[in-house]
């Protein structure tokens, strides 16, 4: 649930703005050019992940970053992106010595011709 | 030339997990470099500071493959085995994929597609996974050997994950 949460930008750009602390729906909705309502609609997805909640100002209903959820969410992929990136690289570099080794068979096989 | 920035992982639905990335080789040397033992163990070394002694592959409809890799930290060991379902030379790949120590329900299932454009070999892989708690299972795993750098992390990458694609 929580990649799917994480899968739309909107929600990732109301999460970056929440980093720096609680902010009201009306807050949230004005960057985005976005009616309140769509604005809720995502603020429920990333609540049902866990990814946010709201304040404790009752009125304003405030949402705040839930940082441990994210953080495993955002940890995994980055560690799985840097085990394959990594593998991948070492991948790259095999791969320009293959082709080295069958230029050289190339040429050799032309000058025995 | 190398495309490390085409390199990408999605998560396409619910059970699965893909990885994508480019190569700078035809599609016949890509495939070899996944179907040749000799060198899938060049470059497939698991995390850093693991090296893989036992890597068999009998590529063929029903034929099996092994990988097994060990930390030569504290000699501890991890490996993953299956069958193949499909053999496509030099296109495709479907395998299972099951860890010894499998920590999440089932089996997985491993496509992988070669598809070359001018000499450029695109590279897909796709990880099913029998259920959504499988593949989260799977996702948790991997996340504690990541987790120390993690939280410290989080607030780093919150400008990366605003930027990226959908």
């Amino acid at each position: 649930m929580t990649f799917a949460a994480l899968a739309n930008p909107t929600r990732r750009a109301i999460l970056a703005r929440l980093v720096s602390g609680e902010v009201s729906v009306n807050e949230l909705a004005e960057p985005f050019s976005m009616s309140q309502p769509a604005v809720s609609r995502h603020l429920k997805v990333l609540e049902r992940a866990g990814l946010i909640s709201s304040g404790s100002d009752a009125q304003r209903r405030p949402r705040k970053l839930e940082a441990r959820p994210l953080g495993e969410a955002t940890a995994w992929l980055e560690t799985y992106r840097e085990y394959w990136e990594t593998s991948f690289v070492r991948l790259d570099g095999l791969l320009s010595e293959l082709k080295a080794t069958e230029r050289k068979r190339e040429r050799v096989a032309r000058r025995k011709r | 030339m190398f495309f490390p920035d085409s390199f990408e992982v999605s998560l396409p639905s619910d059970r699965e997990i893909q990885i994508t990335r480019d190569f700078d080789a035809r599609r016949g040397l890509v495939f070899d470099a996944f179907t040749k033992p000799e060198l899938v163990r060049r470059w497939l070394l698991g995390p850093p500071g693991w090296t893989m002694p036992l890597c068999e592959i009998d590529l063929r409809v029903g034929g099996a493959y092994r990988y097994v890799w060990r930390s030569e930290k504290d000699g501890s060991q991890m490996a993953v085995g299956g069958v193949f379902r499909e053999v496509t030379p030099l296109e495709r790949l479907v395998a299972s994929e099951k860890f010894d120590d499998a920590w999440y329900p089932g089996e997985a299932l491993d496509t992988t597609v070669f598809v070359e454009t001018r000499g450029i070999t695109r590279t897909t892989i796709t990880v099913l996974y029998e259920s959504r708690e499988a593949r989260d299972a799977a996702r948790r795993s991997g996340m504690e050997y990541g987790m120390a750098a993690g939280y410290d992390r989080l607030e780093a990458l919150l400008p990366t994950l605003t930027g990226g694609p959908a």
